[in-house]
């Protein structure tokens, strides 16, 4: 206990650097996959003929062990950040683009119709009754995708882009079994804290009505 | 008036949901349309807002076609109650009351008057339920929502398309008792859809009754009554309910004058034409103060009439008109 306390205070500075690169690579991550995924599910859920194919191609995405898609993209991309965020925005899409998908489409059909009979257009359908009514799906689907990058994001080191597994790599080529403990800890905690503040958020938008039930 | 002039609906799969159908829907009149399900009834129903499109024929509100015009302002323009609940569990009911009128554009005071106006008029305080939401009410509360949200944008045709089936017996009665009052004052063209017979004969003005997307009959509920067109329309409306409502109010009191009472018994006395049908001296007797009928006939008393004497003379009249039949 003492060795890693001590661990933390003689390495603060790189355990504080690597905590900065790990948040940074797994919010811009996130940031972009919501970006593309989000309007890619609201396209299938309109146009759902594609929906199967599209989901299909990040659900094999999804597939390939993430050390293994880290170690393609070095020979395509070189190393670096731009690799890490690429691999990890690959990983974040799955969740939020299937959640969105099925948020979106488990609106019930009536209350469309009903919609669409009370004179909504397509636009004002979409923003005003499903979008709303498919939050806490979309929500979920982001904080899976959240959790799992923060932690994919360990692997980050491997193609030289920092982070938290930095530490963790340093301390397994030194037996330093404390220093080791000084990067996988915090990954846990911040991946544990990500998760609380968005659950809350969750809560938060789950449609007042909807609760009742 | 909504005119459907030779209209087919052919879906994707081959079968034929409407076929060649021309009818005429009156306007200011509560128009029901029934049949067995899977008749087309709702897609009959759903063509005038253009929610299913004919694949043949030519559907006109006041003699014009719906299809010059812009399918949003039409369905803004036409008032629309859904089955089952309809309503959106995310807004509050003052934003579900609100939908159209908000689309419409109209002010938020106006919009509020008219809200507040229409939910006072179907029986629910706007002050307590305009800020809850619909899953907090009861089903009847949310089918009166949902009449008040069609009702809001003003429209001149209101379409229903079976709303109050999912609704218990009481409160299904209640609604239909508050749509017939609601619709003596406000005269909308009413298109209403049913697969319930005792609903449709006791809400209608005129009825369209349909069976495999082809018109059996139109006509009022007491024609449908009188004269079944086929065996089909005397099958669906039922045998007994015909009688039911053919016994009653077909004889005129004159007619009963030889079971007149001479004396009276009882002593709450009200007077009745003996012009006058079967059906209003029942109507008369269920009132609370009353024990027997003074029967006259131009000015003239010819005799009292209570309860059992009226039921025991109107059984003798069934009795000789069905061995006379």
């Amino acid at each position: 206990m003492n060795d890693f306390l001590e661990t933390l205070q003689s390495r603060s500075d790189l355990i504080q650097q690597a905590f900065l690169e790990h948040i940074y690579l797994s919010f811009v991550a996130l940031a972009i996959g919501i970006a593309i995924a989000l309007p890619l599910g609201i396209l299938i859920a309109r146009y759902r003929k594609y929906a199967e194919p599209v989901i299909g191609i990040t659900a094999i995405f999804q597939t390939i062990p993430s050390l293994a898609l880290f170690g393609f993209l070095v020979p395509l991309i070189g190393i670096g950040s731009k690799t890490a965020l690429i691999a990890l925005i690959i990983y974040a899409l799955l969740p939020i683009l299937r959640n969105t998908y099925t948020g979106l489409t488990s609106v019930d059909s009536s209350i469309i119709e009903a919609g669409r009979g009370m004179g909504m257009t397509r636009t004002q359908i979409l923003k005003q009754i499903e979008f709303p009514l498919a939050l806490p799906f979309i929500m979920a689907g982001i904080r899976t995708a959240t959790v799992l990058t923060v932690g994919i994001a360990t692997l980050a080191t491997f193609v030289g882009a920092g982070g938290l597994g930095d530490v963790i790599y340093r301390g397994l080529q030194s037996y330093n079994n404390s220093l080791v403990l000084a990067g996988a800890l915090p990954v846990a905690l911040l991946a544990i804290s990500f998760d609380l503040l968005l659950k809350w958020v969750e809560k938060k938008a789950t449609p007042k009505g909807m609760k009742t039930r | 008036m909504i005119r459907f002039d030779k209209v087919t609906k052919r879906f994707a799969d081959g079968t034929e949901a409407l076929k060649e159908i021309s009818l005429i829907i009156p306007t200011g009149m509560l128009t029901v349309i029934i049949g067995p399900s899977g008749c087309g009834k709702t897609t009959l129903m759903k063509m005038i807002n253009r929610l299913e499109t004919p694949t043949s024929g030519d559907i006109l509100i006041d003699e014009k076609s719906i299809k010059e015009r812009d399918e949003v302002e039409l369905r803004r323009s036409i008032g629309y109650v859904i089955q089952r609940i309809g309503l959106f569990p995310h807004m509050t009911i003052a934003k579900n009351a609100a939908l159209v009128p908000t689309l419409k554009g109209w002010t938020a005071e106006k919009t509020q008057t008219r809200v507040s106006e229409l939910m006072d008029i179907v029986g629910l305080d706007p002050d307590t339920y305009l800020n809850r939401f619909p899953l907090e009410l009861s089903g009847g509360q949310q089918q009166r929502v949902g009449v008040v949200r069609a009702l809001a944008g003003d429209p001149n045709i209101i379409l229903m398309d079976e709303p109050f089936s999912a609704l218990d017996p009481i409160s299904r009665e209640q609604l239909q008792d508050e749509l017939r009052n609601l619709q003596e004052n406000i005269q909308k063209t009413i298109v209403f859809v049913t697969h319930d017979m005792d609903e449709a004969l006791k809400i209608a003005d005129h009825m369209i009754v349909l069976r495999a997307g082809k018109v059996e009959q139109t006509g009022s509920p007491q024609e449908l009554i009188n004269e079944p067109a086929n065996e089909f329309v005397r099958n669906f409306i039922g045998e007994e309910r015909i009688n039911r409502k053919r016994s009653f109010g077909k004889w005129k009191m004159s007619e009963l004058s030889p079971y007149y009472m001479q004396s009276k018994i009882g002593e709450q006395i009200v007077s009745i034409n003996s012009s006058e049908e079967v059906e209003q001296a029942i109507a008369l007797l269920e009132q609370p103060h009353t024990d027997v009928l003074a029967v006259y006939k131009d000015e003239e008393f010819v005799g009292y009439m209570d309860q059992s004497a009226l039921l025991k003379a109107v059984l003798a009249k069934e009795v000789g008109a069905s061995s006379n039949e």
